[in-house]
């Protein structure tokens, strides 16, 4: 459901352009909210969630979309743990659907969806493996990168069963907005994928902003 | 295709199994109504597991039927489907927990229902892993054998609880040496009037390899490009190892 936000981004507590290809790593508290912009239009954003708490406890695709009852997220999605605890809801979307099912990229099924020679190409699981492996103090490793949200993304699901990789429905200055219910550690790999139409054959730069918690 | 063994799992239980390359498992829905949670691991590295996401997109399928292949997050065959009567089966709807059991279909305990007490899918995996050093963040998506979850065209899931066939089978072939976690419990979004504990058939066969012109192999160019990424792994670890 498409929804304006009514933050304003000059009044955000922190702000900051990750390019395509690398990854963001960062707590974000209980009560504040965290925008993610997609500045130049159709790029897939591949994101994680883990209690900053207890971080063996992490966002689950299958319990989210299963509790609500549709494989998209959008406004009013309640995005919850391995645990059906609620971590953040969407709180706006000026996209519509962002999808849960296709996962990460990585240098191996890239090897098996485009090329055995595509092996050295840049990929999300990478960006997430050296995030967690720079980041050591949250005590995250590879079997914490799990099943992720890949915002931005449309991947529908056909009436025989098949799943499309459909033409994003995003575009310049779209946003995705989310209020955290506890304290989160959100890893992002802003996607390099050069082989597919996720990105429009063109990773850009996303922007993140966080606002401090309502009074 | 040589038996090895054949053994039924009642409802609600759980199990595990290593698996060698060429092994095959055939599941057997005696009843109808069953459904069968099932992850997989590379006993050689815990680390490499079933990952849904890259089975779903490699081969552009949400369900899973004859033809298509499990895939590990490394880019790896675990198994092929090589027979399925039934036709449509889920690996998004996850698992039943503790507390979803109990608001579908009341409490039940040891103490009261001894082994007729109603285990849930997410405890089963958590005991079975824990048999080989895995814990809650080791638990991958899952494969819901015998359950068809279909999405409409706004993206709402449901289980078609009319799919079920009493005698339905899938047969697995081993690509690689797999670690099988696997229970009997409900699927998450049935709306079974009574938890329906269902046994299954699974019977474990020692059979050929995948031919030049395996039909999983030939499916997509993505899997044969995946039979050849098992290749390339099993020359250097394990291909003569049986």
């Amino acid at each position: 459901m498409l929804r304006e936000s009514i933050l304003d981004p000059e009044a955000a507590q922190y702000r900051k352009v990750v390019p395509a290809g690398d990854y963001w790593i960062h707590v974000v508290k209980k009560g504040e909210t965290l925008r993610i912009l997609d500045l130049e239009g159709n790029q897939a954003v591949d994101t994680l969630f883990f209690n900053a708490d207890d971080p063996a406890e992490h966002y689950s695709a299958c319990d989210t979309i299963r509790k609500q009852g549709n494989i998209y997220l959008s406004t009013g999605t309640i995005l919850l743990s391995d645990l059906c605890r609620p971590m953040l809801t969407i709180t706006a979307d000026t996209v519509g659907r962002h999808d849960t099912l296709g996962g990460a990229c990585s240098t191996e099924s890239n090897t098996v969806r485009y090329a055995l020679e595509k092996k050295s190409m840049h990929a999300c699981r990478n960006s997430f493996l050296l995030a967690v492996a720079e980041n050591d103090h949250f005590g995250l490793t590879k079997r914490d990168i799990t099943h992720n949200i890949n915002f931005f993304m449309y991947v529908p699901v056909t009436p025989d069963g098949g799943l499309a990789f459909a033409d994003g429905l995003s575009a310049p200055g779209k946003y995705v907005e989310m209020l955290a219910h506890m304290n989160v550690i959100v890893l992002i790999s802003n996607c390099p994928q050069l082989n597919n139409p996720c990105n429009a054959y063109n990773p850009t730069p996303i922007e993140v902003l966080i606002w401090g918690a309502a009074n | 295709m040589t038996l090895i063994t054949s053994d039924t799992l009642p409802g609600g239980k759980h199990w595990s199994l290593l698996l060698w390359r060429n092994n095959r498992l055939k599941l057997t829905d005696v009843e109808g109504g069953a459904n069968v949670g099932m992850v997989f691991y590379n006993p050689l590295n815990l680390l490499e597991r079933y990952n849904a996401p890259d089975t779903l997109k490699c081969q552009h399928t949400f369900k899973l039927t004859e033809g298509h292949c499990l895939y590990s997050d490394m880019g790896r065959i675990f198994c092929s489907i090589v027979s399925d009567t039934f036709g449509w089966h889920d690996t998004v709807g996850g698992n039943t927990t503790k507390a979803t059991v109990a608001s579908k279909w009341g409490e039940t305990s040891y103490q009261k229902n001894r082994n007729d007490w109603q285990q849930n899918g997410y405890d089963s995996f958590l005991v079975e892993a824990a048999k080989y050093g895995l814990g809650r963040r080791d638990l991958p998506a899952n494969v819901n054998w015998f359950s068809k979850i279909v999405v409409a065209d706004d993206g709402a899931l449901s289980l078609d609880a009319s799919a079920t066939k009493p005698g339905a089978s899938v047969e697995l072939r081993f690509e690689m040496h797999t670690l099988v976690l696997f229970h009997t419990c409900p699927h998450p979004l049935s709306k079974a009037p009574n938890y329906p504990a269902r046994p299954v058939l699974y019977e474990i066969f020692e059979g050929p390899p995948a031919a030049a012109d395996d039909p999983n192999r030939l499916s997509a160019p993505e899997n044969a490009r995946g039979f050849e990424n098992n290749r390339i792994f099993q020359v250097g670890c394990c291909r003569e190892t049986r």
